[in-house]
C-alpha cells in the first residue's frame, strides 16, 4: 500500500480523537484554524515527488516509520533537559532549553528578559497577549501547495513565542536549545511565532540536539514578523542523527526599512528539509538567507528558499553551499520572485556544491521569476569538485593531500559561516565544521548516542 | 521621454504581421475531429504501409490516456482537439517532377515569403523542402544531393522509398509515448522532412525546410527525421511563418536527430509564426518536441533557435549525449512581445563519459508577455568528466512583462562540473543616453543594444538566416522599450 495513505490514515485517527487530544489544553487561537487546515491537508496530502517543491526530496523513509507518540511531553520529561548545558565557550547569551520543540513549564507564563523581550510558550502567550497573537498567528504561513504546513496548523499544540515590543533591543542573543529526547519514537508538530515589532532588534540562535537514539520526525512551522525598521537575525544549528527527520517551514514577513537574516547550518541529520520564505512587504527592506550543509551516509539535506519581492527598493541575497560524501543526496530549490511594480530590486542567489564520492548526488534548481523591469537579479549554481590547481598549490608546499582537501573544504564552508554575526558562535561552528570534515563526531560531549 | 516611448510602443504594437496573407489554393481537407477513423483515413490517404498505421494507432490509443502537461509557466486556453482539421493537403495529382507542375498560386506564396524555391535556389544554393499545410510540396536540389548519396525528401516519400531506414529510426529518439504532444503528432502527423547523410559525407549545402500554415482551422503536425551516419556533417535550417487568423492554430511537430559516431549536426530554426494581435487574439500554439541523440562517440549536435513568433511557445530542443566525448549545444534567442508567452529551453542528458554541453539562452520580453527559460542538465552516474556551462540572460523591456528562469541541475557523478549563471536586467538608461548623445535615435539604439545582446546566438546561425533573424528581432521589438 502507498505509505502516504497509511500515514494519512494514522493522522486522521489522531484528528478524530481531537476532543480529548489536541484540542485539550491548546490555545483557543490554534483551534480556530484547525478544521480548514486539516481538510486542506487531506486535499494536498503528504508531498510526493510530483510536487515541484519536493521534486528531489523523498519523504517516504521518514514518514512511513511507525511513530508511537505525537504529543507534547509531560513535565517529568523536562528534568533531563534542565541538566543540559551548552558547551560552546564564551557564548554570552540568554539560554532557554526546549524539549522536542516544547517549552518547559508551558503553563507558567512568559518570562521577560532584561531589555523587555518576552519569551515563553505559545500557550502562555495566547493568555497574556491575546490580541497580538491573534493579529499574527497563521497570517504568514500561507501555502496552498505544501500539505505539511497545513498539517502543522491542524495538529500543533504548542511552541515557542518570542515578542520584542517596539524599539526593544536584546542586549545579548537568545539561545534556544531544542533537545530531542524521548523514550519512544515520536512525530511532533511545533508551531512558533516570533515578533520583532517596529524598531526592535533581536537575534536568535536555535540549536537542535538529538540526545537519544530514537526515531524522530519534527514538522515545524515558524512565523516571523519583522516590523518597520526592525532587525531580526535567526541562526539555526542542526545537529541530529541519522534516524531523525527534521522539516522546517519558516515564514519571514518584513515591513519597510526592516532587516532580516536567516542562517541554517546543517551538520547532521537523517532527513532535513529547511524551507524559508522571505516576504519583503515594505519598501527598502533587506533580507539575507544563508545555508550550509555537510552530508554523508544516507542523509538527505534539502534547502528550499523563496524570496518574494512585493515592494520596490528592496535587496536580497541567498547563499547556499553543500558538501556531499558517501551516499548522501542534497537538493537546493531557490526562487526569487519579483512582483509587478517591485522596481529597483536587487536580488542575488548563489548555490555551490561539492561532491566527494561516486554515489553522492546533488540536484539544484535556482529559479528567477520576474515581473518588473527595473531590477538587477542574478543567480548562479555550480556542482563540482575541489579545484585541482588549488590542491596542487597546497601539496607543492608540503601539505598532505588529506589536509589540503580539508583546508579547501573548510574555506568553501567558511563563506557561509562567516555571515554569522555572533563571534563566539562563528568560531564554534567553524570548529564543528572542521570536526565534521575530519569525520570526527561533531557532537557535544553530552551526546548519549554513539550512532557512529 | 515617457511620451515618446509610449508613442513608439503604440507604433509597434499596431505594426502588421509581415507574413500575414492567405493563399487561395484548393486544399484537400478532411472533416474536423479526431478518432481512430481519422487516423486510419490519414494513413490511407497517404497510402502508408501497415506498420506505420499500427504505429499511429498505438500512439493514438496512448494519447487518449494522456493529459495535457500543466507544469509550464504558460496560460494555455483550453484546446478542443475535436475542433481541429488534422489533414489539409494542397490539391495535387501526382508528385510534381518540375516546378512547372506546381500550382502557380503556391509558387506565388513562396515568392511572397521570399523563400528560395525557384531561381533563387541557384543563387542561394539552398535546398528547400517546403512544407505547406502538412504536405511537402517540392524538394529542391534533390538530384544534386542524390549524387552524393544524401537522401533529402518529404517524409511520406521516405516511407515509400526508404522504408527500412524510416522504420529503424522513427520514434527512436522521441518515442510515441514521450509526451502528450509527441503522442498526438505520432498519431496524426501528415508529413515532414526526412534526411539521411551517408557515412563520411559532408553535405555541401545548407538543407532547409520552410513551414507555413495556410488553411484555417488546421493543425500542423509535421515530423522531421534527420540521420547523420558516421563521420558525416549536415547543417539544417528550418523557418516557419503562418498567415494572420483570428483563431488559434495548433502546431505540434516532432523533430528527431540521430548522430552516429563522429557525425555533426547543426539544426537552426527561425520561428516566426503569427503571434496573434496585440490583444492576444489568434496566433499559433507552437508545442514542439525536438530531440537529438549523440549515439556514437565524438558526435555533436547543435541547436540554434531564434523564436520571435507564436502566441504560445512550448519547446525544449534536447540532446541525449550517449556517445563518449559527444557534445551538445543549445543557443537560443526568444523574443516575446504583446501577449505572447514562451516557455522554452533545453535538456542536456549526459550519459557517456567526457560529454560536454553548452547552453546559451537569451530571453527578451516586452509588452505584456511572459518569457521563461526552462532547462535540465542531468549528469548520470557513468558520465565521468561531464562538463556543462549554462548561461541564461533575460532582458526586460517594459514593466508589465515577465522574465523567468527555471533551471534544473541533477548531478549524479562526482567528476562532473556543472555551472549555471543567469542575470535579469533591463537596458541601461546610460547606454541609451550614450547612443542618443551620438545622434542615434532611441529606437535605433535599442535595436543596436538588443542585437549586440543576441549576437552570441545569432553568430551561430548560417549567414542567410542570421540576416533574417536580425531583421526579425528589430521588427518584433521596435520601440517597445521603456
Amino acid at each position: 500500500m502507498d505509505y502516504r495513505q497509511e500515514v494519512t490514515g494514522r493522522l486522521t485517527e489522531l484528528w478524530e480523537g481531537r476532543e480529548t487530544g489536541i484540542l485539550k489544553g491548546s490555545p483557543e487561537i490554534f483551534n480556530r484554524y484547525r478544521t480548514d487546515a486539516f481538510s486542506q491537508f487531506l486535499r494536498l496530502g503528504i508531498p510526493d515527488r510530483k510536487n515541484e517543491a519536493y521534486r528531489y526530496t523523498n519523504l517516504e523513509k521518514s514518514f512511513s516509520h511507525k511513530y508511537e507518540k505525537y504529543f507534547s511531553p509531560k513535565p517529568d520529561d523536562f528534568r533531563e533537559a534542565e541538566r543540559f548545558h551548552c558547551e560552546v565557550e564564551d557564548l554570552d547569551v540568554w539560554n532557554m532549553v526546549l524539549l522536542n520543540g516544547f517549552f518547559p513549564r508551558g503553563e507558567e507564563g512568559l518570562a521577560m528578559l532584561p531589555g523587555g523581550i518576552w519569551v515563553g510558550s505559545m500557550r502562555a502567550a495566547a493568555k497574556q497577549f491575546p490580541s497580538l497573537v491573534e493579529k499574527h498567528y497563521n497570517k504568514y504561513a500561507k501555502n496552498e501547495k505544501d500539505g505539511l504546513v497545513s498539517l502543522n496548523t491542524a495538529l500543533a499544540t504548542d511552541g515557542l513565542f518570542i515578542y520584542a515590543p517596539g524599539n526593544t533591543v536584546n542586549s545579548k542573543p537568545i539561545q534556544i536549545v531544542n533537545l530531542l529526547q524521548s523514550e519512544q519514537d515520536f512525530f511532533s508538530q511545533d508551531r512558533n511565532l516570533l515578533i520583532a515589532d517596529d524598531g526592535a532588534r533581536m537575534s536568535l540562535l536555535v540549536c537542535d540536539h538529538a540526545i537519544s537514539p530514537q526515531h524522530y520526525l519534527t514538522n515545524t512551522v515558524t512565523e516571523i514578523f519583522v516590523g518597520r525598521d526592525a532587525s531580526f537575525e535567526i541562526i539555526r544549528v542542526q545537529n541530529q542523527h541519522n534516524y531523525s527527520g527534521k522539516i522546517t517551514h519558516t515564514f519571514i514577513h518584513q515591513e519597510r526599512d526592516s532587516y532580516a537574516t536567516s542562517n541554517n547550518i546543517t551538520l547532521h541529520g537523517g532527513l532535513v528539509r529547511n524551507a524559508t520564505w522571505h516576504k519583503l512587504n515594505g519598501e527598502n527592506a533587506e533580507t539575507h538567507s544563508y545555508g550550509l550543509f555537510l552530508a554523508d551516509r544516507q542523509q538527505h539535506i534539502a534547502n528550499f528558499v523563496k524570496v518574494d519581492h512585493v515592494a520596490p527598493n528592496c535587496n536580497s541575497t541567498q547563499l547556499f553551499k553543500g558538501i556531499l560524501d558517501e551516499n548522501a543526496t542534497g537538493a537546493f530549490n531557490g526562487r526569487i520572485m519579483v512582483h509587478k511594480d517591485a522596481q529597483n530590486t536587487n536580488a542575488y542567489q548563489s548555490n555551490n556544491n561539492i561532491i566527494l564520492s561516486d554515489t553522492a548526488r546533488m540536484d539544484t534548481k535556482p529559479q528567477l521569476e520576474i515581473y518588473a523591469d527595473d531590477v538587477k537579479c542574478s543567480h548562479g549554481a555550480t556542482v563540482g569538485q575541489l579545484d585541482e590547481n588549488a590542491l596542487f598549490y597546497l601539496r607543492s608546499r608540503g601539505i598532505d593531500a588529506r589536509e589540503a582537501k580539508l583546508m579547501l573544504m573548510f574555506g568553501f564552508a567558511h563563506d557561509v559561516v562567516k555571515n554569522i554575526p555572533i563571534e563566539a558562535l562563528r568560531d564554534r561552528i567553524d570548529h564543528l565544521v572542521v570536526q565534521r570534515l575530519r569525520g570526527e563526531l561533531s557532537y557535544c560531549a553530552s551526546c548519549a548516542i554513539q550512532c557512529n | 521621454m515617457e511620451n515618446n516611448q509610449d508613442k513608439l510602443l503604440g507604433e509597434v504594437t499596431s505594426g502588421e504581421y509581415k507574413y500575414g496573407f492567405v493563399t487561395d489554393i484548393e486544399t484537400d481537407v478532411i472533416p474536423k475531429g479526431l478518432s481512430e477513423d481519422v487516423v486510419r483515413l490519414i494513413s490511407a490517404k497517404k497510402e502508408e504501409p501497415e506498420w506505420l498505421l499500427e504505429f499511429r494507432l498505438k500512439a493514438f490509443r496512448r494519447w487518449q490516456t494522456m493529459k495535457m502537461p500543466e507544469w509550464a509557466h504558460l496560460n494555455i486556453p483550453e484546446i478542443d482537439y475535436q475542433d481541429i482539421i488534422y489533414y489539409a493537403a494542397p490539391k495535387q495529382k501526382k508528385g510534381p517532377d518540375s516546378l512547372s507542375d506546381v500550382d502557380p498560386e503556391l509558387l506565388k506564396t513562396f515568392d511572397k515569403l521570399g523563400i528560395p524555391l525557384e531561381e533563387q535556389k541557384r543563387l542561394t544554393g539552398v535546398a528547400v523542402d517546403a512544407v505547406m499545410d502538412s504536405v511537402s510540396v517540392k524538394t529542391t536540389f534533390r538530384e544534386t544531393l542524390a549524387e552524393m548519396g544524401i537522401i533529402f525528401c518529404s517524409f511520406s516519400e521516405a516511407v515509400k522509398e526508404h522504408p527500412t531506414l524510416v522504420q529503424k529510426y522513427l520514434a527512436s529518439v522521441v518515442p510515441y509515448s514521450d509526451n502528450f504532444f509527441a503522442a498526438l503528432n505520432s498519431a496524426v502527423f501528415s508529413d515532414g522532412s526526412f534526411c539521411y547523410i551517408p557515412k563520411g559525407v559532408r553535405c555541401p549545402m545548407e538543407l532547409s525546410t520552410y513551414f507555413r500554415i495556410n488553411a484555417s482551422n488546421t493543425g500542423q503536425f509535421e515530423r522531421t527525421l534527420l540521420i547523420a551516419d558516421e563521420e558525416s556533417y549536415v547543417s539544417y535550417l528550418e523557418g516557419c511563418t503562418a498567415p494572420m487568423r483570428d483563431e488559434n492554430q495548433l502546431h505540434a511537430a516532432v523533430v528527431e536527430i540521430v548522430a552516429e559516431r563522429g557525425a555533426e549536426v547543426k539544426y537552426s530554426t527561425v520561428q516566426n509564426w503569427y503571434p496573434g494581435d496585440k490583444e492576444g487574439k489568434g496566433g499559433i500554439f507552437n508545442f514542439v518536441t525536438k530531440r537529438g541523440i549523440c549515439k556514437g562517440d565524438d558526435s555533436r549536435i547543435s541547436w540554434t533557435q531564434v523564436e520571435t513568433g507564436s502566441a504560445i511557445t512550448w519547446k525544449y530542443p534536447s540532446c541525449i549525449l550517449r556517445g563518449n566525448n559527444s557534445v551538445g549545444e543549445f543557443y537560443s534567442v526568444a523574443v516575446t512581445n504583446n501577449r505572447q508567452q514562451a516557455d522554452t529551453g533545453t535538456k542536456m542528458i549526459h550519459i557517456g563519459s567526457n560529454t560536454k554541453s553548452t547552453i546559451v539562452s537569451k530571453g527578451i520580453s516586452a509588452g505584456f508577455s511572459q518569457n521563461s527559460y526552462r532547462g535540465l542538465v542531468k549528469v548520470l552516474g557513468k558520465a565521468e568528466g561531464a562538463r556543462n556551462f549554462s548561461q541564461c540572460d533575460s532582458l526586460l523591456l517594459g514593466d508589465r512583462c515577465g522574465a523567468h528562469t527555471f533551471p534544473y541541475i541533477e548531478v549524479d557523478n562526482p567528476s562532473a562540473i556543472v555551472e549555471h549563471e543567469a542575470t535579469t536586467s533591463r537596458i541601461g538608461e546610460d547606454q541609451i543616453f550614450y547612443c542618443n548623445q551620438r545622434g542615434i535615435s532611441t529606437e535605433d539604439a535599442i535595436g543596436l543594444i538588443v542585437n549586440g545582446y543576441a549576437r552570441e546566438v545569432i553568430n551561430k546561425l548560417p549567414m542567410e538566416f542570421a540576416v533574417e533573424a536580425q531583421k526579425l528581432l528589430q521588427i518584433s521589438l521596435e520601440g517597445s522599450v521603456g
